[in-house]
């Protein structure tokens, strides 16, 4: 179904990424107690300004429109399916998308880290995958700087002008992406190489945490246009009200 | 179906089955390998550049089998997808019955 070209361009692509990162890597969040406690503490702190507004504006959001409380379920849910998934990627290895840029481009980045910090507490209590003592860090990553590029980045495009599946793809898919270079710096900060430092170990953690991630922010850019077509379609409404979509409110 | 409706459809098709193509193809090209999500592997880069690195707190619970493990996953995502299910049949009824109405 490709073109022979394509196909070798793909190819060489994909040979090109064997070569680079040869050895098998494994993206996911990090792992409990991998962070210095000194670490762990400071990602701790840091969140807690993100969470505190995040529930002002769920609740002011709720406030003005009680009926989008099922848009924001939506937004959460959709977090928690994507998460969940654990597929494979051309590094040999799995990782999950995150899910957040959804509800991010919905009701605003601070909304979704709390959203985010609920997937990830459920996570690291039932399924021990992430951690308690690395909650402040994951949540950072996934829930504060992931929703942060999808809402920046959805906001610049639309300005722009470009068209709404493009604004929405582009938003989830580097968002996704975000979330693990995040993890990858995070880890460079905590484990700095004894030769070469921080920049020697956070290239090594780019090839585990963010190379694994690229399909899959591909494919989760595409599901979040796939709901947002929906939404789109059946749901102007509300989209309009939150000023997901410009155009006018009918009353 | 209405036309727009068809046009929707047809569309997200599309997008599915790329996204369907995305998963399958790491498992053709990458045919041996082992595409583990364990999270040993991740710990070994930590241990290469920090050989003294103790973890200092351990998961407060783990499940006790890979199946409870994927007994739990799969718990999740059929949560998050009948939500997700429900609502957007949720609007669509809606949006009917509001076209019926005007």
């Amino acid at each position: 179904m490709f073109g022979k070209r394509y196909t070798i361009v793909i190819t060489g692509y994909l040979l090109a990424l064997f070569l680079i990162f040869p050895q098998s890597a494994y993206a996911m969040h990090i792992m409990e107690g991998f962070l210095p406690i000194s670490w762990a503490g400071f990602w701790m702190a840091l969140i807690l300004p993100f969470l505190f507004f995040g529930i002002r504006s769920i609740q002011s959001s709720l406030q003005s429109n009680p009926s989008l409380k099922m848009l924001l379920g939506l937004a959460g849910a959709f977090a928690f399916v994507l998460s969940a998934l654990k597929i494979p990627s051309v590094t040999g290895s799995c990782s999950h998308p995150t899910g957040v840029g959804l509800g991010a481009i919905l009701f605003g980045p601070t909304a979704m880290t709390v959203l985010g910090s609920i997937v990830l507490i459920f996570q690291a209590v039932l399924l021990a995958h992430g951690g308690l003592t690395t909650l402040g860090a994951n949540t950072f990553s996934m829930a504060v700087i992931g929703p942060f590029v999808s809402y920046g980045i959805y906001k610049a495009l639309q300005k722009l002008g470009a068209p709404l599946w493009l604004c929405v793809f582009l938003a989830a898919a580097l968002g996704d992406l975000a979330t693990y270079v995040t993890t990858a710096f995070q880890l460079a900060l905590a484990f700095p190489a004894q030769n070469g430092g921080f920049l020697a170990s956070f290239a090594k953690f780019m090839g585990v945490f963010a190379v694994t991630q690229i399909p899959l922010a591909i494919s989760e850019g595409l599901l979040t246009v796939v709901v947002f077509n929906v939404l789109a379609a059946y749901n102007k409404h509300e989209l309009q009200e939150l000023s997901v979509l410009s155009g006018e409110v009918r009353a | 179906m209405s036309a727009a409706t068809k046009n929707l459809a047809l569309k997200n098709s599309i997008l599915v089955l790329v996204v369907v193509i995305l998963t399958v193809l790491p498992l053709v090209i990458q045919s041996g390998a082992e595409f583990g999500g364990a999270d040993g592997q991740a710990k070994q880069v930590i241990t290469e550049t920090n050989p003294n690195y103790q973890p200092w707190f351990q998961s407060v619970w783990e499940p006790p089998s890979g199946e409870i493990e994927s007994l739990l996953f799969a718990l999740q995502a059929a949560l998050g997808s009948g939500f997700v299910g429900y609502y957007l049949g949720y609007v669509r009824g809606r949006k009917k019955q509001q076209e019926q109405d005007d």
